[in-house]
């Protein structure tokens, strides 16, 4: 039996530190590049993030000019999660701005990167798209699929990447380091040195978180603070706060760095429900965490991967297809992080716990009714 | 034989016909788990150390005791782990942020899995679906019913009064400090579905279908109403699963995801035979607190997630073997 374990945890130790070898996601000069966007300044007009771009690189898309009215098509990885849900929603809304588009046709892959491959494949074959927007469910698996579409008609990616470079314009925020930054910067300002700090991740494995808990490790050594240990807890509440508890019972929690926002709220229940104050905590744009925020007033920040940029390839689309260059073969958008002077702004008791702030959909239609505000 | 079946399910202690107890062996990996845990972490013997432990591992407990009445009775029952997601979707849409409306919205999502356990049965029964594939589809449906009505961002916080159940822990009690509600829960509906399995003629009836449904049948067994009465507790004990997790845990959208296999496993390392005819609702609700106690376990010793994955499956088969080895040992003798 203790051999057999043996065995067993010395193969899952090899195996998960061979991953861990093969992809690399603590590259310092991309964490040195996203650090200085963060306070650069973007081009585009004042206050309308979702149109802004970093750089001044701009893709021709004479090629593509077309008469409208259009259809655009759009191949979703799912709305699996709250995110996605304020983001779809805000896509939804942003058609309604463009009465150049005649319908927009909506396949969701339902996370799946099989069916995702085949519904591009029906899209295209179906011969009705003017444009294809794609937000990839996983980066190498649908990058064939993506460039069989870029040989028939312009693509747009969004969110998650591909790798290749024959998308008109590849649309994302700041990205993964950025966030992990942009916490990780205010755990160590905000908490003392040597200070404990429990990190709460949602998985392992996946670029854009890897790379936010990548970006934090390397600022929490950089000021000496004790990562207590780092966790995952699936996006799932009633794990995240088990697992604080328990921590909990075995030393003192100094501030709580999570790679994504959705489970905060449990993180600290945790405390409260064990009798300790609040610690410094960082969590995103969730209402549900910005309602506790403003009525706890504990330290905290929100970084965000904002929904808003599910408005921007819609916008593209439109651009593409009339001919007009679009920033390009990267669309850099702005990341803002929320904090205790701009949490006012975004916090919101008519919108669901479950909705994103930072969607810069307070001036679209339906809003708040789509969102399920009141 | 299905009295000395029944025989057999009795609490530990129980002495059966004159032999020497035999306590299923679930009890005593339960106690080494428990042994491990307060090795590792020697907090855990606080009250707040156990009682936490215990209040976590409330919810999946009572779905294994409910989950048992299906599997004793020769079935499965998949579609738990979306009830309780339907169960806290809907609460958070019903409630609307009104903490006044905690008192119609419980009982009408215990209508909501009445009424689940009632098609689950007559599906099985009438339209001779299996339940693997019966409870496979409902799971489907009620994911997907909890999407539309929310469109996958529910509406509403859960207000304290509706947490109460699940969070809330009665402070100053001499000796253990503080009772969490939701230990009185499970210790209530524990008993309830105890006495119900074990002394009532109700459980003689389910154990006999499951064991074999045709002989039970030709010797005068109301097999529908039978299978009714076990899908019915089975979804009811799901209402109450989400009602606690819900509490425990506030508003999420995939809360239940993963809780059907969850509690048939703790059924299954209590002992119960996956086909029917054998198991109990005290060694199920120990399954239950052995699943959480490897699970608590593996976050003290602070192993890398990986090497977690690994050791819990190798617990789980483990534990499940030590089941079935019993069980063979008990069938020769």
């Amino acid at each position: 039996m203790k051999k057999l374990l043996t065995a067993a945890l010395s193969v899952a130790l090899l195996a998960s530190t061979a991953q861990a070898q093969q992809l690399n996601f603590d590259d310092p000069a991309e964490f040195a590049r996203q650090r200085e966007m963060l306070t650069a300044k973007a081009n585009g007009p004042e206050g309308e993030p979702w149109v802004q771009y970093y750089g001044d690189q701009m893709a021709d898309t004479t090629q593509y000019k077309k008469e409208g009215p259009y259809t655009i098509c759009f191949s979703n990885a799912g709305v699996n999660n709250a995110w996605r849900v304020t983001g779809w929603t805000n896509m939804q809304a942003e058609v309604k701005l463009h009465p150049e588009i005649k319908e927009l046709i909506h396949v969701d892959a339902e996370g799946s990167d099989d069916k995702q491959i085949s519904d591009i494949d029906d899209l295209i074959n179906g011969g009705k798209c003017s444009a294809l927007i794609v937000s990839p469910n996983t980066t190498a698996a649908l990058t064939p699929a993506v460039e069989k579409a870029c040989a028939q008609l312009p693509v747009i990616v969004f969110d998650r990447g591909v790798n290749t470079k024959c998308p008109v314009t590849f649309i994302h925020p700041v990205g993964g380091y950025g966030f992990g930054i942009q916490a990780g910067e205010f755990v160590a300002s905000t908490a003392p040195a040597g200070a404990n700090v429990l990190m709460l991740r949602i998985v392992p494995g996946v670029d854009v978180l890897e790379t936010r808990a990548s970006a934090a490790k390397r600022i929490f050594k950089e000021k000496g603070l004790n990562v207590i240990g780092e966790e995952f807890t699936e996006g799932d509440n009633a794990k995240t706060k088990s697992i604080v508890e328990d921590y909990l019972q075995r030393g003192s929690i100094d501030a709580i760095w999570m790679d994504a926002g959705a489970t905060a709220v449990a993180a600290l229940e945790a405390f409260e429900d064990s009798g300790l104050p609040l610690p410094i905590i960082t969590g995103e744009d969730q209402q549900d965490f910005l309602m506790k925020w403003k009525a706890e007033g504990f330290k905290a920040i929100a970084p965000t991967y904002p929904t808003y940029q599910w408005r921007t390839p819609v916008i593209a689309a439109v651009k593409v297809l009339k001919g007009e260059a679009v920033p390009g073969p990267e669309w850099v958008m702005p990341q803002p992080a929320i904090s205790a002077e701009t949490l006012d702004q975004y916090v919101n008791d008519k919108m669901p716990p479950l909705h994103h702030a930072m969607c810069g959909c307070e001036k679209l239609p339906d809003y708040p009714a789509a969102w399920g505000g009141k | 034989m299905i009295q000395e079946t029944v025989g057999s399910a009795k609490a530990p202690g129980a002495t059966n016909s004159g032999r020497l107890p035999k306590i299923n062996p679930v009890f005593f990996v339960l106690a080494a788990l428990l042994v491990a845990i307060t090795l590792s972490n020697p907090n855990f013997v606080e009250p707040t150390g156990y009682m936490n432990f215990l209040k976590r591992a409330a919810p999946l407990a009572i779905l294994a005791a409910g989950q048992i009445y299906v599997i004793v009775s020769g079935g499965f029952d998949l579609s738990v782990g979306s009830v309780i997601t339907l169960t806290v979707v809907g609460s958070s849409m019903l409630l609307n942020n009104n903490a006044d409306a905690t008192w119609w919205v419980i009982p009408v999502m215990y209508a909501v899995g009445l009424a689940v356990g009632v098609v689950n049965a007559l599906v099985v029964s009438y339209l001779r679906v299996p339940s693997l594939i019966a409870t496979l589809g409902m799971m489907i449906t009620l994911n997907g019913a909890a999407f539309m009505w929310s469109s996958g961002s529910p509406r509403g916080y859960l207000p304290d009064t509706f947490r109460f159940f699940g969070r809330v822990n009665i402070q100053g009690i001499p000796l253990i400090q503080f009772l969490p509600v939701a230990l009185l829960v499970l210790v209530v509906v524990g008993l309830c579905l105890f006495w119900l399995m074990h002394r009532t003629n109700l459980g003689r009836l389910l154990h006999a279908i499951g064991d074999n449904p045709r002989a039970a049948q030709m010797s005068g067994v109301p097999l529908e109403r039978v299978r009714i009465i076990a899908f019915v507790v089975s979804s009811l004990s799901a209402v109450t699963a989400g009602i606690l997790l819900g509490g425990f845990a506030g508003v999420s959208t995939d809360v239940g995801v993963g809780y059907e296999l969850q509690a048939i496993t703790a059924c299954v390392i209590g002992g119960a035979q996956l086909l029917g005819g054998r198991g109990s609702v005290p060694a199920s609700i120990a399954g239950a607190l052995t699943l959480t106690a490897i699970f608590t376990l593996l976050n003290f010793i602070g192993l890398p997630k990986p090497v977690r994955d690994v050791v819990q499956g190798v617990i789980l088969i483990v534990a499940v073997v030590l089941a079935t080895y019993r069980r063979n040992r008990a069938g020769r003798t």
